[in-house]
């Protein structure tokens, strides 16, 4: 049972793909989302409506649909681009790691984006005066006053975030990812053991968004420190 | 671009339509079905006792710690492989169901979505002020009274925002069903790029789609907000009235 027909090896190597696409979205999608929600509350209307719009869109739409549009469209517009850059009839493939790694983030960020500006929301206006009154510029206030704070009240948003993150990497065994869905398939098909490959892929998943949590609470715990006793 | 738009749409309009009503189906019936299996869940959750507790958190935790595309190919793959292996069962009446991803699709996404409805319920219910549940028993309401007329009510007002979110998070895991050979919206868009290799016109229409549903719905529920929030208001007013009668 342990072994699986000989692909337990292959669902670790699956769990560590897994594990790979989380932390590449990851900071794709904070920065994503630190753009997004500097854009929904900047100063100017028109990079309000594009951080607004961009939410609204994202929202809207599930995200293997923006997966699959990334996938085939992806490699078309790259194609070309392509064409267009050489001037001769080109092939190019992107490979679906990475335009997984696109729809995620794009996804993802969107969320984050509102988690961020939440955030930013969150922290007293009175710092920020102070701060000016101190003649810190605008950088520096986002540097030394925001930022900092920004961690401590994004914290929750970001560990539901993650948890979608885990979850939502399952979909890109659609286009072909070798994570732990796709080698479960694998194993599925060819050993005709589905129950048992989905199995062992879904206590994998759940013990992977068990750690998260547990590594969220921690952080959140940590970033109060200074707080929890005032 | 836009004349393969046209022709996408003007082609494949049948398909994008009953892909339409196939989303609609799945996701009127996931979210029915759902919300009144989470009521009892979400009860169970709140319940005192331990051993009460622990069945539905151990089944809430489980459905929202594993991805619904692996929820989805366990039901339809793996359940559906032990059932098949029963003897006879293919000459069974029933099996023209039993083989039928239609009812694997909706089995899981009723599961899932009461197991995160029964999540926010618990939510819900556990924010009642105890004042009014204090009020409740004073006036010798029983359990079962003190939920129907205090707790549901209450539940309702405060959970519908985080409700309306999980609706459209079903509407959105419906598109799963299209891995299982499913032709709802996403499938539909997903065969018509197969035939015609128009990833952006096909993939787009659909997406257009799903954000009108996402947005009709989201103002739909936005009116029932203020229909179950309308106590608050009457009694804005009230307050307002008494503030403004001299004494």
């Amino acid at each position: 049972m342990l072994d699986l027909y000989g692909r337990g090896w292959q669902m670790l190597e699956g769990g560590l793909v897994t594990v790979q696409l989380c932390l590449t979205v990851l900071p794709f999608m904070i920065i994503i989302g630190l753009l997004g929600a500097s854009a929904k509350l900047s100063r100017y209307r028109s990079l309000r409506i594009i951080g607004e719009s961009y939410t609204v869109l994202i929202r809207g739409i599930p995200e293997l649909l923006v997966i699959l549009l990334i996938y085939f469209g992806g490699t078309i517009a790259v194609q070309n681009i392509a064409e267009l850059i050489s001037g001769e009839e080109t092939r190019v493939d992107i490979p679906a790691f990475w335009s997984g790694v696109a729809a995620l983030a794009l996804v993802q960020g969107a969320f984050a984006s509102e988690v961020f500006r939440a955030a930013m929301q969150s922290i007293p206006v009175g710092q920020i005066e102070a701060a000016t009154a101190c003649g810190m510029t605008p950088r520096q206030i986002f540097m030394r006053i925001k930022l900092p704070q920004l961690w401590r009240f994004a914290l929750p948003g970001l560990n539901n975030l993650f948890q979608v993150l885990i979850k939502d990497t399952a979909l890109i065994s659609v286009v072909g990812v070798e994570e732990i869905m796709r080698k479960a398939a694998i194993g599925a098909g060819t050993d005709k053991a589905p129950f048992t490959f989905y199995l062992v892929a879904m206590l994998m998943f759940l013990s992977f968004t068990t750690v998260s949590l547990i590594a969220f609470n921690y952080l959140e715990k940590r970033a109060a420190r200074g707080i929890a006793r005032a | 671009m836009f004349e393969d738009l046209i022709y996408v749409l003007g082609k494949y309009d049948t398909w994008l339509w009953r892909g339409f009503l196939l989303t609609m189906e799945l996701l009127v019936i996931s979210v029915t079905f759902g919300t009144i299996l989470a009521i009892p869940l979400a009860v169970a959750r709140v319940s005192k006792k331990v051993w009460v507790q622990a069945v539905p958190f151990a089944f809430i935790y489980v459905f929202r710690g594993t991805p619904l595309i692996g929820q989805l190919f366990m039901m339809y793959y793996g359940v559906g492989q032990l059932i098949s292996n029963i003897d006879g069962i293919q000459d069974h009446w029933s099996w023209v169901y039993l083989r039928n991803p239609y009812w694997y699709c909706l089995l899981t996404f009723v599961l899932n979505t009461s197991a995160y409805v029964a999540e926010i319920m618990r939510g819900g219910i556990q924010n009642v002020p105890s004042g009014e549940l204090e009020a409740a028993r004073a006036c010798g309401m029983t359990p079962w009274t003190t939920y129907r007329r205090i707790i549901f009510p209450r539940m309702w007002q405060m959970i519908w925002p985080a409700y309306t979110n999980d609706v459209i998070f079903t509407l959105k895991a419906t598109s799963l069903a299209s891995t299982v050979t499913m032709m709802e919206l996403t499938g539909a868009a997903r065969k018509i790029v197969a035939r015609t290799a128009l990833p952006y016109e096909a993939f787009i229409s659909a997406g257009v789609i799903y954000l009108i549903i996402v947005y009709t719905l989201t103002f739909g529920f936005k009116g029932m907000e203020r229909y179950l929030r309308r106590n608050e208001r009457r009694k804005d007013k009230h307050s307002a009235n008494t503030k403004a009668l001299p004494t």
